[in-house]
């Protein structure tokens, strides 16, 4: 804003600051927890102050987990995690990357159709469609594996969607002085849509990653064997423990664990964003 | 090095639409041929057609002795600069030029010697690490030129290269590609809607309406002899002054008009052989009231309106003629400076 009114801007500052501390808040309160010793929750007061027990509760759930509540070591879920995640995010960009160049450069019959096909899945989720996709799994016998946990959520309509409109926009001009230059279709979509999608590719890898690491409720449907655990579905086992309380000092060390990533993955990514959006030009 | 022939070229779009109706045109080696019309004469669907870029509904075209019709355009040996230059944006402007050498499989240090002496000649040299969007228009201008150069082609076509620069830069590049192209002699098809650029580039002329030809020659002979009344009004700035016949008799005419060709019925005349003096030949009188006059420094223009006429005309004098707005003035045409045209069929009849 052009002017320059103090009381309005103080305002305007103190309400960011309360929403600020209201979405931080229950952040704060997990780190504080994950380093807190065993007692601490049991005499109802929340600390608010960090305890000393921080590496004795992380290196306890990174090697062994709660195997009371039949949860592996979070090493080993966040590694499936991870190998999920970035399975469904490759798997999403490839597929939708080559089905949008389809679409968009090659005219084929029924073209139209297709990507209306494509279009209209956009408005299904995965849990409308959960029964029959885990029947599919189960009968191929793709339980407790990495192909079922990531295969069937790979199908993307957003990202196939999303580039198709972003090819849409790259001036026809450069096809056609790269097939003057000699380059196939397939040297051209290498060479050049690549490169110029970059930005793209880099923003759906944040959310496919994102989106593959959060999943709940498919992994819990599709595995029984713990090996395949994966961390967001095994710390809602950590909390339902049959015997007492929940040890939500460790259960909090797993969540922090658990959200590390994403935020690693963003940080990261976004450095390329910042290149992309700088050094490409259409 | 090679010449281009298109025999009964045309272009329908769903079998309906015709964008090029029969286009027969024989380009010889190292000629520079301008195609030149007004916005949708599909003078560029024709050059996309040369280039492959568009397919070929009907008739034959060969570049050299090979029918190419049915070719891809990497493989007609022809090398295009687009209007909007369509450099790779992500590539270096070295990379921009190495793309074509590098799908043809040549060898690395041929590539860097071929894209070091286009970038001499062109005088890229310094920014050859530059990425397109770090350049200005006239440099992007050069690289696309550039992209052209380095492939040595049988053939350049040239798809309204210069209306993205300004005014100046338009100029300097006119006279630079010209050279160019005197010193490559590597034949080469120039599509322009500016009539003074294909005017001073090319060796001939092209004049397209509607998917036709309506004229081919040199600059001067379509300048001097243009072969129908929009050949006449298109090229040419500003634009021949077509007046009917009758009405100039009606004024009379001075017998001036009398051996005129059988069927000419409208005459044309270039706004320079207007004079306000009179000359000593027998000529035409015509009487007309001054509504504008615009002064161009070195030239004026002078847009009058015919007396006893509501026909706009213009007229271009030397320096600033001592003349005010709402004056009556006399101009006077010779018989020689008439061009005579036939008003329905649009032929010139002397010929």
């Amino acid at each position: 804003m052009v002017e320059n009114r103090p009381w309005s801007n103080l305002f305007a500052h103190l309400i960011l600051i309360a929403g600020v501390a209201l979405v931080l808040f229950p952040v704060y309160v997990a780190i504080i927890a994950s380093t807190q010793g065993p007692g601490q929750f049991l005499r109802g007061t929340l600390p608010l102050l960090p305890g000393g027990h921080a590496i004795d509760n992380y290196r306890a759930m990174l090697d062994t987990g709660l195997s009371r509540a039949g949860a592996p070591p979070v090493g080993l879920m966040l590694w499936n995690s991870f190998i999920m995640a970035m399975a469904i995010t490759i798997g999403k960009l490839a597929i939708s990357l080559l089905s949008a160049f389809a679409i968009v450069y090659f005219r084929f019959p029924f073209r139209v159709f297709f990507f209306w096909l494509i279009f209209i899945t956009l408005m299904l989720p995965v849990e409308v469609r959960i029964i029959p996709t885990f029947q599919v799994v189960a009968n191929l016998g793709m339980l407790n594996s990495f192909a079922g946990l990531s295969i069937p959520l790979i199908a993307s309509a957003t990202a196939t969607f999303l580039f198709r409109q972003f090819f849409m926009t790259v001036p026809e001009e450069l096809l056609e002085a790269a097939r003057v230059d000699g380059a196939g279709p397939l040297k051209f979509f290498k060479d050049i849509l690549l490169p110029l999608s970059i930005t793209n590719i880099a923003a759906l890898f944040v959310i496919m990653f994102i989106y593959g690491w959060n999943q709940y409720l498919w992994p819990l449907l599709i595995t029984t064997d713990p090996d395949y655990y994966t961390v967001v579905m095994g710390i809602q086992r950590m909390t339902t423990a049959a015997d007492g309380d929940p040890l939500w000092h460790l259960v909090m060390a797993a969540v922090v664990m658990a959200a590390l990533p994403p935020v690693l993955v963003i940080l990261f990514m976004q450095r390329l964003f910042v290149k992309g959006l700088t050094e490409t030009e259409k | 090095m090679a010449s281009i022939t298109l025999e009964g070229l045309k272009k329908s779009y769903d079998g309906k639409i015709q964008a090029v109706k029969g286009i027969d045109l024989e380009v010889a080696d190292g000629e520079f041929i301008v195609l030149v019309g007004p916005s949708g004469c599909g003078k560029s669907t024709l050059l996309r057609m040369v280039a492959g870029l568009e397919t070929i509904s009907q008739g034959e075209l060969r570049i050299g002795e090979r029918r190419v019709n049915d070719l891809e355009p990497a493989e007609r040996d022809i090398a295009m600069v687009f209007q909007n230059y369509a450099l790779y944006p992500h590539m270096t402007v070295f990379d921009n030029l190495a793309y074509g050498l590098k799908n043809r499989g040549f060898k690395r240090h041929d590539i860097e010697r071929r894209v070091a002496d286009t970038a001499r000649m062109l005088e890229i040299e310094t920014f050859l690490t530059r990425k397109p969007r770090q350049l200005s228009g006239g440099q992007r201008q050069r690289v696309a030129m550039g992209r052209a150069l380095v492939r040595e082609p049988a053939a350049f076509l040239l798809d309204e290269p210069l209306s993205n620069l300004d005014a100046k830069l338009r100029v300097q590049m006119r006279v630079e590609i010209k050279q160019l192209q005197r010193r490559l002699k590597t034949t080469s098809l120039y599509v322009t809607h500016d009539q003074l650029e294909a005017m001073t580039l090319g060796d001939r002329l092209v004049v397209l309406n509607q998917g036709q030809i309506e004229q081919v020659g040199t600059p001067m002979e379509i300048y001097t002899r243009p072969a129908t009344m929009f050949v006449a009004t298109f090229i040419g700035s500003p634009a021949m002054n077509m007046l009917p016949v009758d009405y100039l008799k009606e004024r009379g005419a001075n017998g001036v008009l009398d051996n005129l060709p059988q069927g000419t019925d409208i005459v044309g005349v270039r706004p320079d052989d207007m004079r306000m003096q009179a000359p000593a030949q027998p000529h035409l009188v015509v009487e007309s009231t001054l509504e504008l006059l615009e002064a161009a420094g070195a030239e004026s223009h002078l847009y009058v309106r015919l007396a006893g006429s509501e026909q706009p005309t213009v007229i271009r004098t030397s320096g600033q003629p001592p003349v005010a707005e709402g004056e009556t003035l006399r101009f006077h045409v010779i018989r020689d400076a008439l061009h005579p045209f036939n008003r329905d069929t649009g032929q010139r009849t002397d010929c």
